[in-house]
């Protein structure tokens, strides 16, 4: 058979660096015609499993044999009160291409983690991968109502449904917690002051709960309780204080600007 | 690879109108002629000639003699080229990109493109390939391979005229543009071809790659390392036809969009990114980023489309162009920020969406209706990436995937629905109460507060690195029962202007200085 020119003698090569345990294999079977290209991973060796999920994440996300590990780990965020995005939208890609090995259960734990997140809009990017039957489900329907309510800062109805849901919800700790956080966020958005009623509405809490709530928040994130207790003045920032937005840097001029008009400076 | 998997007859039938026979085993001289200068230039890494052939000469030679068939066969240009592998490989994957622009490829070709393609990676994976290839292939090829994957699932995924024949190959080759097999291959040549890494110490100075436009001045290959910047490009736009947005700006982050790079020097490319990138922040809800790379694309291309007017790829650069001008419309009805737009991309903008954004802004029905029109218009064509289970009944479900995209689209602009009529109010008070606002807007006092809370939340985005960021041109704050309205003023740019008039001056002065009084 002639010799390739366009390629370089094998013997030549240095030897492909296989650094990596996990490198990807393209093993080619040639059977009578019929090609089949294997796509998967190496047999794991001893160093793979001390691979922590982050990491297979990041280096090896296509990757079915992942799928448990992505399991697992969702349970763990559930558990230790962690999150992470990254890994939990490469289980539902992994779910997208499987179907059937999808699980509600933990697409159920992404999800509520997802709202936990609040403001980002994780909830939307894991629904962007959640086929529209799937989303059907009952369960499925109330998160999205739940997301709905939370989006349009309808925290009345929020709490309302939430406390009817209490049973999908509890199974992940943090929850009403992230939650207050968010409205708190909002309210910060919003208001330079604002009335203690509007902030029992948007976290949930009455009464004496509510006076320990707002004294925790005097004592570590710069509240100030005035007008004999019935209003709040929140901390001062960018939004609630547009003054305090920096001007813009559009007032600094690039170096390379200026140089237009060295030959003029002489 | 057997010649005999090619079933021209069946996909002749289909394209060719009534009588002209093709056959795959003759070269007519031009032909010959191309491909023996074409494999020449290529072992002599010619680059700039090699381009002319790839570019120029084999569309002229396909308008005039291919216009309704496919080019000579494989099998039979190999003898001209010494049966060299390589070259035979980068001749097909040309051939089958004719057979799709022109023609439509049967199953047994898609299938057959996807083994040509496997072995072509392969064998540049390898890292044993001694050529160097214009920039423009090699965009070419990873465009073409994400092209070629997307239309495969839109294909597979139209199971209702499938006949017996095309199930049992489908299954049979149940590997072909699988969607690990597509991933792992982009995955696989970014990373052999260490790019990040190449890009990471080229800020450091200790590498070149951008400044010589990927090619190898020391006598290597710039192949691998080319491919392997444009697989994140690839693997940027299959995220998106998966509706993984997230994960697809994380593959682009190596690239920075806004320096002159790789990604620049083709056009097709600078587009494909930032078109990409665009609406992937669309969808994440940051308008503000999103309008500013539509605007810098748009007035590029302004300038530039011009010196395009001749290339294979006008067309497509066109087509982009509307449908950013439609994303960008999108972005301007929930976020207002003209003043981020260019003067010119203004003027274009109003010319074909002005009427349709005014009524855009209005919070009924038809506006509904006009975000889906651009939506559709504009968006990726979506992929379902699973293999149907064929002992289903055999339905289409390939707008499946579109129709979620879309679904949630108009979720997230119905809760956006009510801040424009906000916008209205703020544009025309300093300061109101919340009860009169409440009146003018016919909702009761906490309805009001909750949708001013909305408003902010929705004008305040997360940025990539956590932080929140304001997207609001009219913003507010609220004391208690009191609304305090504040503009955004946008800055007024003293220093460019003086800049402009210092340079402007000097050149009056040089003028009059050359005059001469009789």
């Amino acid at each position: 058979m002639a010799r390739d020119v366009l390629t370089v003698q094998a013997s030549t090569v240095a030897s492909e660096s296989a650094t990596k345990p996990h490198t990807l294999s393209l093993v080619q079977k040639e059977h009578s015609g019929r090609r089949k290209i294997k796509m998967g991973r190496e047999a794991p060796s001893q160093s793979q499993m001390s691979y922590t999920v982050e990491q297979l994440v990041a280096v090896n996300p296509y990757n079915p044999d992942i799928l448990p590990d992505l399991e697992n780990y969702v349970n763990e965020q559930v558990s230790s009160q962690t999150y992470s995005l990254n890994a939990n939208l490469c289980l539902l890609r992994l779910y997208q291409f499987e179907p059937e090995r999808m699980s509600t259960q933990i697409v159920s734990r992404i999800l509520i983690k997802a709202l936990m997140a609040m403001p980002a809009p994780d909830f939307s990017l894991c629904l962007f991968l959640i086929p529209e039957r799937v989303q059907m489900d009952e369960q499925f329907k109330t998160l999205i109502v739940l997301s709905h309510y939370l989006e349009t800062a309808k925290f009345c109805q929020f709490w309302d449904e939430a406390a009817k849901n209490r049973h999908i919800l509890e199974v992940v700790p943090g929850f009403e917690q992230a939650i207050q956080e968010y409205a708190v966020h909002v309210l910060s958005l919003t208001y330079q002051k604002v009335s203690r009623s509007v902030v029992a509405e948007a976290i949930n809490v009455e009464g004496v709960s509510l006076d320990k709530f707002i004294e925790q928040h005097v004592a570590n994130s710069g509240w100030v309780v005035e007008g004999k207790g019935k209003l709040v003045s929140l901390p001062r920032n960018e939004f609630n204080h547009p003054e305090l937005k920096r001007t813009s840097s559009a007032q600094s001029i690039p170096l390379d600007r200026i140089t237009r008009i060295f030959p003029v400076l002489g | 690879m057997s010649a005999g998997g090619y079933d021209y007859e069946e996909g002749l039938q289909s394209s060719i109108d009534g009588g002209i026979s093709y056959d795959p085993s003759f070269v007519p001289d031009p032909v010959k002629s191309f491909v023996v200068h074409l494999y020449r230039h290529i072992r002599e890494k010619n680059v700039y000639e090699i381009h002319q052939m790839y570019e120029t000469s084999f569309h002229t030679l396909s308008d005039r003699m291919f216009k309704d068939t496919p080019w000579p066969s494989v099998e039979a240009v190999a003898q001209y080229v010494d049966n060299d592998h390589v070259f035979c490989l980068l001749y097909r994957e040309m051939w089958y990109r004719h057979l799709y622009a022109r023609l439509s490829p049967t199953l047994k070709q898609k299938i057959d493109s996807w083994d040509n393609y496997c072995s072509l990676f392969q064998v540049v994976l390898h890292g044993v390939v001694n050529m160097q290839l214009p920039n423009q292939w090699l965009w070419d090829m990873v465009d073409e391979f994400v092209y070629q994957f997307q239309s495969f699932c839109q294909y597979r995924a139209k199971m209702k005229s499938k006949t017996e024949q095309d199930i049992a190959l489908l299954r049979q080759h149940d590997q072909a543009w699988n969607v690990y097999g597509v991933l792992n291959f982009l995955q696989a040549l970014m990373e052999k071809s260490s790019i990040i890494q190449i890009l990471q110490q080229e800020k450091e100075g200790l590498e070149q790659f951008t400044a010589t436009d990927g090619y190898d001045y020391s006598g290597g290959s710039n192949v691998l390392k080319v491919l392997g910047y444009f697989s994140m490009v690839g693997l940027l736009r299959v995220h998106c036809l998966l509706g993984d947005y997230q994960t697809g700006l994380k593959c682009l982050l190596p690239i920075d969009i806004s320096q002159q790079g790789v990604s620049t020097s083709v056009i097709g490319s600078h587009i494909a990114t930032v078109y990409h990138y665009g609406f992937a922040n669309l969808m994440l809800r940051r308008y503000v980023e999103a309008i500013r790379e539509f605007n810098k694309i748009l007035v590029y291309i302004y300038k530039t489309k011009q010196y395009h007017q001749k290339s294979p790829q006008y067309e497509q650069i066109l087509k982009k162009n509307e449908q950013m001008y439609a994303l960008l419309t999108i972005c301007l009805s929930l976020c207002p920020q003209v003043n981020l737009v260019d003067e010119n991309v203004n003027s274009q903008l109003r010319e074909k969406y002005g009427e349709k954004m005014l009524r855009m802004q209005r919070s009924d029905d038809e506006s509904f209706a006009l975000y889906d029109e651009l939506f559709s218009y504009a968006c990726p064509k979506f992929i379902t990436p699973s293999a149907p289970s064929y002992d289903e009944p055999l339905v289409n479900y390939n707008q499946d995937a579109y129709r979620l995209q879309l679904k949630l689209f108009l979720y997230e602009v119905k809760q956006q629905q009510q801040l424009s009529v906000v916008r209205t109010f703020l544009e025309v008070y300093s300061t109101i109460s919340l009860e009169k606002l409440a009146s003018y807007m016919e909702v009761d006092e906490s309805t009001l507060r909750t949708i001013l809370m909305t408003y902010k939340h929705k004008t305040h985005s997360v940025g990539a690195d956590g932080k929140t960021i304001s997207n609001a041109d009219i913003d507010f704050y609220i004391d208690d029962d009191v609304i305090h309205v504040v503009e955004a003023k946008a800055p007024k740019l003293y220093g460019d202007y003086f800049l402009r008039q210092i340079v402007k001056l000097e050149a009056v002065i040089g003028d009059m200085d050359r005059v001469k009084l009789e």
